[in-house]
């Protein structure tokens, strides 16, 4: 790999990192106020508001950036950019197309749930660094969702990689057949909620359930840092809807694979966090003690019997 | 959520065996809340995590609700409350409006004016003479009331609402500003179909009095002798014959 062939896949994937989620922010957007009867941003940039997030990102920068007297300074400088920049990593070694991807890893699908799971640390020293009982318990309830929901994760993770005999992200692609769908259905919704969970979003949004903490972690952020937790949250959903797409969806797999199988592995991935967004918008609220309750009591379970049965196919199969 | 699970799986297994086999007792209990309850217990947990899902991609393929106001005016009922509107020629600076008002925000100023006698020996008129007349719709609840009690029909409401000023001391109205408001005052709506008609124009179509031949030339016989029993007489004499 020459030099050249190493910037241009950095920058590549960095402008991948910077508009999706801007992309992924518009259709929330636009999907949600649709789902509530309404429309939405329509004036920025003329066509249905499509400049909105734009707009805002112009906003935030504008805006002052307030370090807490009583914070710890430098922790809570930085707590954003490692919310943010694991995600990036993540992104890298997604897989878009057989030859599409930021950097060829061999055990991506490790690499990938280990890296994510750095992000919530950025939660962690905002809350703590933010010198405030609301971020505190926020940075506390992500650690305890963290904790939780790391586990269906990884054994989800787990399974796919025990049917594809393999760890590598392009591997598991390659081995993925349209029954995996049937097959990895428990594991897939084990993912998917787990995701959601890691992702904090709704229904499992309790770190930052503005009704008892005000912004959780995040509440004494301001300007540009908080537009980065934000940045975060979007991409943590594109990482997350890729690598659900990867996994269990079968990547770039399609019609007329071989010309658009980036364009497949988009849409699949597209189509994850609409549905995403749409759980946002049907459900309310977990309480705290429920959440815990649904990870330990019906997804732990229901991931270990999908890597039983993940087993029992892959031995049934040779 | 979660820990209802067992609570409600119990529930919707057993619940609609026994409901119509022993009609009675779920009845009696039912009564009170059981029956309120039953339909959104029935479907479980997933259930009603699926209604929200239907519910809300119902919603996002019906057309939305919103108007673009700013492209697109909305249509306001004719008695929309927007503006008051001031018809100076009506007022008569009774105060009335002024008085009523319960936040105080309207200001009269008048001063009186002598109106020459117009016959000669008859006595000197004095009128008011509106200077000034305001509404501070900075502090204006729209409660309607100067309208309400106006005895002259000189405020009347205009569904006209854009009038925000970046400087709260600019929505205090003068009166040429309040009397440029009567032009988008909409005409009184129509009476509901067999309703009574207004009073003037009751009055305008009542039957003009006849005044009968003799009682009239025996009034205008005894001028001012004795006004009052005279026409009180005259009248109780007309009656009788009109009658």
């Amino acid at each position: 790999m020459s030099a050249l062939e190493v910037v241009v896949r950095a920058l590549v994937t960095l402008v991948g990192f910077l508009v999706l989620p801007l992309i992924v922010g518009q259709t929330e957007h636009k999907v949600m106020a649709h789902m509530q009867g309404r429309l939405g941003p329509m004036y920025a940039g003329g066509f249905h508001g499509w400049a909105q997030l734009v707009a805002d990102g112009v906003k935030f920068v504008q805006k002052e950036d307030v370090t807490p007297a009583a914070a710890d300074r430098w922790v809570f400088r930085l707590a954003p950019a490692v919310a943010l920049i694991p995600y990036l990593v993540a992104i890298c070694v997604i897989p878009l197309g057989p030859h599409v991807v930021g950097a060829q890893v061999d055990a991506g699908a490790l690499f990938v749930v280990a890296v994510a799971g750095v992000g919530i640390l950025g939660t962690l020293m905002a809350g703590w660094a933010s010198a405030n009982k609301y971020s505190l318990l926020g940075a506390m309830r992500s650690a305890a969702q963290l904790l939780s929901y790391e586990l269906p994760i990884v054994l989800s993770v787990a399974s796919v990689a025990l049917a594809a005999g393999t760890l590598s992200l392009g591997g598991i692609v390659g081995q993925w057949s349209p029954w995996w769908l049937l097959w990895q259905l428990p594991g897939a919704v084990c993912f998917l909620t787990a995701a959601l969970a890691e992702l904090q979003r709704p229904p499992f949004d309790m770190p930052v359930a503005d009704s008892e903490i005000v912004f959780g972690a995040y509440t004494e952020y301001t300007g540009l840092r908080f537009a980065f937790f934000l940045l975060a949250e979007y991409a943590g959903i594109v990482v997350m809807s890729l690598f659900f797409t990867v996994l269990f969806l079968g990547g770039w797999r399609g019609p007329f694979a071989d010309q658009l199988g980036v364009v497949w592995t988009l849409l699949k991935g597209l189509l994850v966090a609409v549905v995403i967004i749409w759980f946002r918008v049907a459900w309310p609220r977990m309480r705290e003690d429920q959440l815990q309750r649904l990870a330990w009591v019906w997804l732990v379970p229901i991931a270990l019997f999908q890597v039983a049965l993940t087993g029992v196919g892959v031995v049934v199969r040779r | 959520m979660s820990d209802e699970v067992p609570d409600t799986a119990p529930d919707t297994a057993t619940s609609p065996a026994p409901g119509p086999a022993v009609p009675t007792p779920p009845r009696a209990v039912g009564r009170h809340e059981g029956h309120q309850h039953a339909p959104a217990r029935q479907g479980g947990l997933l259930p009603g995590l699926i209604k929200g899902l239907a519910t809300t991609a119902r919603t996002l393929v019906t057309p939305s609700h919103t108007t673009e106001y700013p492209d697109a005016k909305p249509a306001l009922p004719p008695r929309s409350r927007g503006v008051i509107a001031l018809t100076e020629e009506n007022c008569t600076s009774c105060m009335l409006c002024a008085r009523e008002c319960p936040d105080w925000c309207i200001y009269i100023d008048s001063h009186k004016e002598t109106i020459p006698a117009t016959t000669e020996g008859g006595r000197d008129r004095q009128r008011n003479v509106l200077d000034r007349f305001a509404i501070d719709f900075s502090l204006c609840m729209y409660c309607g009331i100067c309208i309400e009690v106006c005895p002259f029909d000189a405020l009347h409401w205009s569904p006209e609402f854009e009038y925000a000023e970046t400087d709260i001391r600019d929505l205090l109205h003068e009166k040429d500003r309040l009397g440029e408001w009567m032009q988008t005052v909409p005409p009184p709506p129509a009476l509901d179909p067999g309703s009574a008609a207004p009073a003037e124009i009751a009055a305008a179509d009542k039957p003009k009095r006849v005044v009968p031949e003799r009682t009239a030339a025996r009034t205008a016989a005894r001028p001012a002798a004795r006004p009052g029993p005279a026409v009180g007489a005259a009248a109780a004499d007309g009656d009788g014959p009109d009658a």
